[in-house]
């Protein structure tokens, strides 16, 4: 099986997607001629022409908003945002059309679009192009929100959200894309919205974490007995997964790079309360950013949750 | 190095027909005695269905409505130009394009009493739900076009706005996209002059709205809006330039917001109540019925049969909602996305549950 890193294996979701169906289109700011910034898109333009792989003026309200009118008269874009920090102009079209189009008109109108942005910290890059603001997705009914964690099932994913019938958020972590190489398959292997993966089982705790903190969780906890749920989809999210392991460890540590307040972690955390209490042996604890702004590169390792950390909140919890 | 003009920029304005109900011949779009007595029929029906949904919303029948009071010829001569395989994104002040389009009357009056699914767009038209949030669907129009370009498809796109849109960054994103693309869009402000209670002047400093579209590379024209002929024979002419691969146009209608914003808006607290008199002299409505009686084709007779038809129509559209099968409470689910996710089902069976 062909080794590949996460860049070119959702290239090559894109690629095979797009043979197989023409209603996908791709826009964006560079997307085109240069491939896209972190060259995600190169080689499209040559395949499949200026039709389908769509340069844009340097608009993200304008480039999700001319998506979700595409999508509404049945084709499927792909709009990528350059950096998921530049995503908030787009945040009304997201919001209060792309994820509700289909109930505004009881299913008279759908708006199957997939917007894919880089993010997360650690790549020694200006201001906002660090974010991992995936919480606010979340928040948001109508749309679902995806963050692969490594090329296999970001390959994988990406197929899945191309076919999805509604608009997905598609978040691909920066630091990883050139770090993780792995087996992925050419052709059709979807893997399916909405569920979760155990990456390692174990059975003295559940750490939960996706995207780009996935490799960190996994590097630091080699020496525990630890069994790692990759969310993948954090909307809709897959609560049987979590909560069967819950069951099974009575511990939950839950690791996201964005600030602790009102991140996704809070919401799996009163999820497990609500529906899993009787199970846990201790508090849930949540290693995430503190409530600050990303910092720059200097202070960025003080932000992001290490190996200390993780390993710190693992050791506490095994106390109780 | 001489300093010189590089660019000058003409800014063109439409009148046809003026309040008293003369017409310029020369200038006269090519409408037959059917079809600009339809013109005026849709008209009346506009104006009807606005005072019905006035009258309903006092009497608690329906909720908060916009009404398109005075701006009812820039609405029914737009969209009479328009076919039916062209795709529409209105604001929600566009009564008047809904009722030329033949969008079914009881619909409207269900989406105003609060009930979603009077917008389910019949089969065979292309109307999208009517976007609340203002202007920013101008660049949903924006990418419609761009699909049908791809498509191949022979139609146009058509976005309905007000002043106030033109100030929001969704219009200028959408505008520019449709320059730089050529797009197949015809984008129709509706200048009433308010935005609740903000006046023109400071939405925007320039003379006129119309040329703001010379910015973007494309043409725009201001037509008074209070003449049908004027707003249906511009609107034509861009329809063909867009069908025919000659990019988008900006149509400035130039009228008159003369009911408050919406039913829950008291006009008279920011604007004077001449200013609405000297409106209410340029009616659309009563200068194409002066026109009409001038080239012989209205009688009193035919305007109470014409009343009574209206009346009619709007009587059974009335019924027609308000006699409609109440929605179920679990609707509410059904169409968030094509599959109810794990914890919706849950919710839905709370709900289902609450009602047993």
């Amino acid at each position: 099986m062909p080794v590949r890193n996460m860049v070119q294996a959702i290239n090559l979701a894109l690629r095979e997607e797009m043979e197989r169906d023409d209603r996908i289109v791709l826009l964006g700011e560079d997307v085109g001629k240069d491939g896209g910034v972190f060259r995600i898109t190169e080689g499209l333009l040559e395949m499949f022409g200026e039709e389908r792989i769509i340069d844009t003026p340097l608009a993200e309200s304008g480039i999700v908003g001319a998506a979700v009118g595409m999508a509404l008269y049945g084709l499927r874009p792909v709009a990528e945002i350059q950096f998921l920090g530049f995503i908030y102009p787009a945040f009304d079209q997201i919001f209060s059309h792309a994820a509700r189009y289909r109930s505004r008109s009881r299913g008279r109108f759908s708006c199957p679009l997939v917007i894919r942005a880089p993010y997360g910290a650690g790549i020694k890059a200006p201001e906002l192009h660090e974010e991992s603001c995936e919480a606010f997705f979340c928040h948001m009914p109508g749309v679902k929100v995806v963050v692969p964690s490594g090329p296999y099932v970001a390959k994988g994913l990406l197929i899945s959200a191309l076919r999805d019938p509604d608009p997905v958020i598609f978040l691909e972590p920066t630091r990883l894309y050139r770090m993780i190489r792995e087996d992925v398959p050419d052709g059709d292997h979807a893997v399916p919205l909405g569920q979760a993966r155990i990456v390692r089982e174990g059975n003295d705790v559940t750490v939960i974490a996706w995207g780009s903190m996935l490799e960190r969780v996994v590097k630091s906890l080699e020496p525990y007995d630890a069994e790692i749920v990759d969310l993948l989809t954090l909307s809709p999210f897959d609560e049987e997964t979590v909560l069967r392991s819950v069951a099974k460890t009575g511990r939950v540590v839950i690791v996201h790079e964005a600030p602790r307040t009102c991140g996704f972690g809070a919401e799996l955390a009163a999820t497990i309360a609500e529906e899993a209490i009787l199970s846990l042996r201790g508090p849930v604890f949540r290693v995430a950013g503190p409530d600050v702004p990303v910092p720059l590169a200097k202070l960025v390792e003080h932000y992001l949750p290490d190996a200390a950390r993780i390993r710190a909140a693992v050791e506490e919890l095994l106390r109780y | 190095m001489p300093r010189s003009v590089i660019e000058t920029f003409p800014v063109t304005r439409l009148d046809i027909l003026d309040a008293e109900g003369n017409a310029d011949e020369s200038l006269l779009p090519p409408l037959s005695r059917e079809d600009t007595l339809r013109l005026y029929e849709l008209l009346v029906l506009s104006r009807a269905f606005d005072g019905r949904a006035l009258s309903l919303q006092r009497e608690g029948r329906i909720g908060t409505y916009p009404s398109i009071l005075g701006q009812e010829a820039a609405q029914v001569g737009s969209a009479f130009a328009l076919e039916k395989s062209d795709w529409v994104f209105p604001s929600f002040r566009e009564t008047g394009m809904h009722v030329a389009m033949g969008y079914p009357l009881d619909l409207l009056f269900r989406y105003w009493a609060g009930d979603e699914r009077g917008l389910v767009t019949p089969e065979g038209l292309n109307i999208l739900p009517v976007c609340v949030s203002v202007g920013t669907h101008i660049p949903h129009a924006v990418g419609a076009a761009m699909a049908a370009r791809y498509r191949k498809d022979p139609i146009a796109v058509v976005a309905y706005f007000g002043d106030g849109a033109t100030s929001k960054g969704d219009f200028h994103e959408g505008f520019n996209m449709a320059g730089v693309y050529r797009l197949p869009v015809v984008f129709i402000c509706q200048n009433n002059q308010w935005a609740i209670s903000v006046p023109r002047g400071l939405q925007t400093a320039a003379a006129t709205i119309a040329q703001k579209a010379i910015a973007y590379g494309f043409e725009g024209v201001q037509v008074d809006g209070n003449d049908v002929f004027a707003v249906y024979d511009a609107t034509r002419q861009a329809l063909e330039r867009a069908r025919s691969g000659g990019g988008p146009t900006f149509i400035e209608c130039f009228t008159y917001r003369i009911s408050h914003h919406t039913t829950a808006d008291d006009a008279d607290r920011y604007r004077s109540v001449d200013e609405v008199e000297e409106w209410k002299k340029r009616d659309p409505i009563e200068r194409l019925r002066r026109f009409l009686e001038k080239s012989g084709f209205w009688t009193i007779k035919y305007q109470r049969e014409l009343e009574q038809r209206t009346r009619e129509t709007i009587d059974q559209a009335v019924r027609e909602a308000e006699s409609a099968a109440p929605a179920e409470r679990r609707e509410i689910f059904l169409s968030v996305f094509e599959k109810r996710t794990p914890r919706q089902i849950r919710e839905m069976k709370g709900v289902d549950d609450a009602g047993a």
